[in-house]
């Protein structure tokens, strides 16, 4: 146990701005699987692996002399038509299943998508530099890299746009048909498949983007999906489906949590202390659950 | 139409046996004397798979052309049976059985990193195999009293303890304060114990030590308490995601520290990826290409990059010197044994005194390289952004002067 981060102020005010600006790319990520949950009712266990190779388009774009960040305009593209092939050749067969075969499902996509990133790309670290400097606030004590400020610039625009887009277009509104009622809103026209493919692409898409940001800020790997993946599992856990405020708050929650257990416990414990969050937030639903039922009785 | 099914399988399993146990590979077939190794071809740790498999190939290569073994008066060629273990220790304990009993190998090569060696030397030692390994560093390797593991590098816990000792003489002899970050992998935490040692033995501090998680690619935390704590070296080792990670928020969030030393520098393209923002940095390495050592067969290291890079398209790692080095050692070992036993093989390796370009090779009883020092190079750029890795210790081996303190970020 290290307190330090309690001993020096400047250093708290760095951990919850690090923190804010790590969650709001989380909840883009985050997002992106509430969307597909609430929608298709399918946990998807590639949501990571989707950010990594989005984060690889960015990261080749890089390797061609172009800046990385307009990976942040090309990788959703090129993403959202892997989204939408991937509907196509799998999701599609799985979506009115239960929930445990589009686990599954999803899961081998995962190792697939692993494997074949190794095999093209290499398992070698790899990471594209925007080039973007340094702000120094408070004489100099608290630093952010622009990339951050960057990438949670680009996800704060990416998520308002989507809302906007969600409201007015008709797509966005059979989206939410469909959410609410997949049947009723067949009934009254709309295409569902066509829905769930563009819902699965639009995922990717900002898999796509969360991704070309990550390679600007930190480092990719094939074998680095998982822990986005879950990550994003918790925010949804958290925020519940279909609450995009809530998916913003529950991902700077956790970034700031992240970043204070990084200082306290030890970074070590980064990763872990998100999982013992999850325990801790699923119990105590469970418990909230069980009282419920207990008035009903 | 069943039985005949039955039949047909039945009579093509037995065909199949037999087919096998005809080329099945005794220790030395013909002119041959086949070597087994599972190597990483796919998974995390392909790539320095790949180089050590390269390295391997080189070292046979060259030793096949230059005339080959000479036992009892005969002349062998070296052959090497490879499987792909996919980074994961269990498919590599599995895959070093198959060679052992099935392959009917009675020699190995030694696969990539710590972990997948320690999973591969409890097979070798039960069935009396002797093993040259040329990855596995970690110090844990060398304390089980393995009688047939012999590795060609210095142990771990040699990588980082030279900047430290640097760090003490630049301060007029006087302790020095320590950061340290290290992931939580055998591997680095024996680099860890080094460290501590000579923190120990300089009189020196440690005031800051960070565990790394293995899905480590922020470490922001860790570089705010260096910011706060100012220590007069930050020592890092995370394989290569935690050398890139650390130039590239060391740079961005302009962290002056007058000593970074990290492992890994080379196998992450340091000097390629970050370019200048990597300048100063103080490396680890096993070889490098400028070290004066030298044999017959590779002449010198400038030599061997030289003629690696002919045949392979890329500058040498020192994960593929040291696989080549194994060759040497064993081809070494096999001739003065003079025979194809393994106890008087094994025998031999262990009284193995000698120079390969790659460094001087003289087994300790645990099987470490006791004849080797490890060298430590600094990434030095030019105005026009070149980067290029120069040797700054041990003196004897420098080939440009240790710039220190580093120029702090508003100076650069």
């Amino acid at each position: 146990m290290d307190f330090m981060v309690f001993q020096y102020p400047m250093i708290s005010v760095q951990a919850c701005l690090d923190g804010i600006l790590l969650g709001i790319l989380f909840a883009l990520i985050a997002y992106g699987m509430a969307l597909q949950w609430g929608v298709m009712n399918i946990i998807n266990i590639a949501q990571g692996d989707l950010v990594i190779l989005g984060g690889y388009i960015a990261y080749f774009m890089y390797l061609y002399g172009i800046h990385p960040a307009w990976g942040v305009i090309v990788s959703p593209i090129i993403m959202y038509f892997v989204g939408i092939a991937i509907y196509k050749l799998v999701i599609n067969k799985v979506v009115d299943r239960d929930l445990f075969i589009s686990i599954l499902a999803t899961f081998g996509i995962s190792i697939l998508f692993m494997q074949l990133m190794n095999f093209a790309f290499g398992a070698d670290v790899v990471l594209a530099n925007s080039d973007y400097g340094t702000t120094m606030l408070f004489n100099n004590n608290v630093v952010l890299p622009n990339s951050k400020i960057f990438s949670a610039f680009i996800s704060i625009l990416f998520a308002i746009c989507l809302v906007i887009y969600m409201k007015k277009s008709k797509l966005g509104r059979a989206i939410r048909a469909t959410a609410q009622n997949a049947r009723a809103a067949k009934i009254l026209g709309v295409d569902t498949e066509k829905v769930y493919a563009a819902t699965f692409g639009i995922n990717a898409a900002l898999c796509g983007v969360a991704g070309a940001l990550i390679s600007i800020t930190f480092t990719i790997h094939p074998y680095m999906g998982l822990p986005y993946t879950i990550r994003s599992f918790m925010i949804v856990i958290i925020a519940g489906l279909g609450n995009l405020p809530g998916v913003a708050m529950s991902g700077m929650g956790l970034g700031v949590f992240e970043e204070f257990a990084d200082y306290i416990l030890g970074t070590e414990f980064r990763i872990g202390s998100v999982f013992l969050l999850l325990v801790l937030i699923l119990v105590y639903r469970r418990f909230k659950l069980s009282r419920k039922r207990e008035y009903l009785k | 139409m069943k039985i005949k099914n039955i039949l047909i399988t039945f009579v093509s399993a037995i065909a199949l046996l037999f087919s096998t146990s005809v080329v099945s590979f005794a220790k030395v077939v013909g002119d041959k004397i086949v070597l087994g190794a599972a190597i990483s071809l796919t998974g995390k740790y392909s790539s320095n798979g790949v180089h050590t498999q390269n390295g391997y190939n080189m070292a046979v290569d060259r030793i096949n052309s230059m005339g080959g073994i000479k036992v009892g008066g005969k002349t062998y060629k070296f052959d090497i049976i490879y499987y792909d273990d996919e980074s994961n220790p269990k498919r590599a304990a599995q895959l070093a059985e198959r060679l052992i009993s099935q392959d009917k190998v009675e020699f190995m090569l030694g696969p990539y990193s710590s972990g997948l060696t320690k999973a591969i030397a409890p097979v070798t030692e039960k069935y009396g195999v002797p093993m040259v390994e040329a990855n596995g560093a970690s110090r844990s390797l060398f304390t089980k009293g393995y009688k047939y593991l012999f590795a060609v590098l210095a142990p771990a816990n040699l990588y980082l303890d030279v900047a430290i000792d640097l760090a003490v003489e630049k301060n007029n002899g006087k302790g020095v304060t320590v950061a340290m970050a290290f992931e939580q992998d055998a591997f680095s935490q024996d680099v860890r114990l080094g460290v501590l040692d000579a923190i120990e033995r300089t009189g020196s501090k440690k005031v800051i030590d960070d565990k790394l998680p293995k899905e480590l690619n922020d470490m922001a935390a860790t570089l705010v308490k260096v910011k706060q704590m100012k220590p007069d070296v930050l020592v890092v080792s995370g394989h290569t995601k935690g050398a890139l990670t650390a130039i590239r928020q060391i740079s961005e969030m302009k962290v002056d520290v007058p000593m970074l030393a990290m492992t890994h520098c080379d196998a992450a393209k340091l000097s390629k990826q970050h370019g200048k923002n990597s300048q100063y940095a103080l490396c680890a390495s096993q070889w490098h290409k400028t070290l004066t050592y030298k044999d017959d067969f590779f002449k010198d290291g400038m030599t061997y990059d030289a003629d690696f890079t002919k045949e392979f398209g890329y500058a040498p790692p020192y994960q593929a010197a040291e696989s080549s080095a194994a060759l040497l050692v064993f081809k070494d070992a096999f001739e003065r044994a003079n025979s194809f036993d393994q106890k008087k093989v094994r025998d031999a390796l262990a009284a193995t005194n000698m120079q390969t370009f790659y460094g001087n090779i003289k087994f300790a009883p645990g099987g470490q390289n006791v004849d080797k020092p490890m060298v430590l190079f600094q990434v030095m750029c030019d105005d026009g952004g070149k980067c290029e890795n120069k040797v700054v210790a041990p003196t004897k081996w420098a080939s440009a002067k240790l710039i220190h303190p580093i120029p702090s970020w508003s100076k650069r």
